[in-house]
């Protein structure tokens, strides 16, 4: 009996990456930037969408998608009382947001009256790295709390994202976190990653990446 | 838990190029995954287990080849496996560093039986 054996290479996330690139391309072409915002439980994802919604609205028009994995809305309520339109998507205990998801979720939104959109991937500092879902630049929140070794454990998530936010920097001075051996890790790792150190709680920091998120915002504005 | 979609994925892709292939059975998978990838194996086989059922592709036998994560110092060229870079690169101690292996996740092949050759074996 002979056997066949079949080449195949073909990337496993492939289908998510096609879809991925239909999403991108349904925002380009209404003018609209998203951001995918990853980041472990508790890092300050909510707090951090309540400053920037704070600061940009109504200059700004901004949507939400919310991935959950329950039925609870929470954070989408919280982002549609600081103005947002918001779409909660329950992803059913999958702990990850994908593509297929997103595309869903775009056709709950009008696109033609927004200017960004922030997707609020599910809490999880593993499974969101792998799957691009069509946004134009992955953020990811990370807190000093979590410790300095982070981007040496989880280097997957540090790899996939375009932009770091530290947050949680007026507790440096309580707690034992080395800032260059973190830095340093997360350079190793991806030298031209976008840094920046906040507070959600004090505003430390918080223009610099509203600064940087409103010329990002500019620059997909249809003219 | 995310090797559960990861797993549905690869079924798709098994399928698909096992009926290009007019294949009655799949036998193998030759999977290639970078140490970087954060993919693993147990959960992998455990999903697949489930999954294959009732399919062509019932009780192939998945075979894990792992690419350790590489890096190469931008200033000096030198190649270092993942774990020796803590410092920066062991040559020159320079941070600029590029990772050029390690995040590879795909089906290199399969091996299948055609219908013909399955039927011809039981002859």
């Amino acid at each position: 009996m002979s056997v066949k054996v079949i080449s195949v290479l073909e990337n496993i996330l492939q289908a998510n990456d096609q879809i991925a690139a239909e999403n991108r391309a349904r925002l380009d072409a209404a003018g609209v930037y998203a951001i995918n915002l990853m980041s472990a439980p508790g890092a300050g994802k909510t707090a951090l969408i309540e400053q920037t919604l704070r600061a940009l609205t109504p200059q700004v028009r901004i949507g939400m998608i919310n991935g959950d994995t329950t039925a609870a809305s929470m954070d989408a309520e919280r982002g549609a009382q600081a103005g947002a339109m918001a779409v909660h998507i329950n992803t059913g205990g999958n702990c990850h947001l994908e593509a297929h998801m997103v595309r869903q979720a775009l056709s709950a939104l009008d696109l033609s009256t927004l200017d960004l959109l922030i997707v609020e991937n599910v809490g999880n500092l593993v499974c969101p790295a792998g799957w691009d879902l069509g946004t134009h630049a992955r953020v990811m929140i990370a807190s000093v709390t979590e410790g300095d070794d982070k981007p040496y454990k989880y280097p997957s998530m540090y790899r996939a994202a375009d932009v770091l936010i530290l947050n949680k920097i007026d507790l440096l001075p309580y707690l034992q976190f080395n800032l260059d051996y973190y830095l340093r890790g997360v350079r190793l790792l991806k030298p031209e990653i976008q840094v920046f150190q906040v507070s959600c709680r004090t505003g430390e920091g918080i223009s610099a990446w509203i600064d940087w998120l409103r010329e990002c915002v500019s620059s997909k504005r249809l003219t | 838990m995310h090797e559960l979609p990861i797993t549905q994925h690869l079924l798709e892709i098994v399928l698909r190029h096992a009926e290009q292939a007019g294949a009655a059975r799949v036998t193998d998978i030759y999977l290639v995954i970078g140490q970087l990838s954060s993919y693993v194996d147990e959960s992998i086989q455990f999903y697949w287990d489930t999954l294959c059922r009732g399919t062509v592709a019932e009780g192939a036998q998945l075979h894990f080849e792992h690419i350790q994560a590489e890096v190469e110092c931008q200033a000096c060229g030198m190649h270092s496996a993942w774990g020796e870079i803590g410092q920066g690169c062991p040559n020159c101690g320079s941070l600029r560093v590029k990772v050029i292996a390690g995040e590879e996740f795909y089906v290199r092949a399969i091996r299948v039986q055609t219908a013909d050759e399955v039927e011809g074996s039981e002859a």
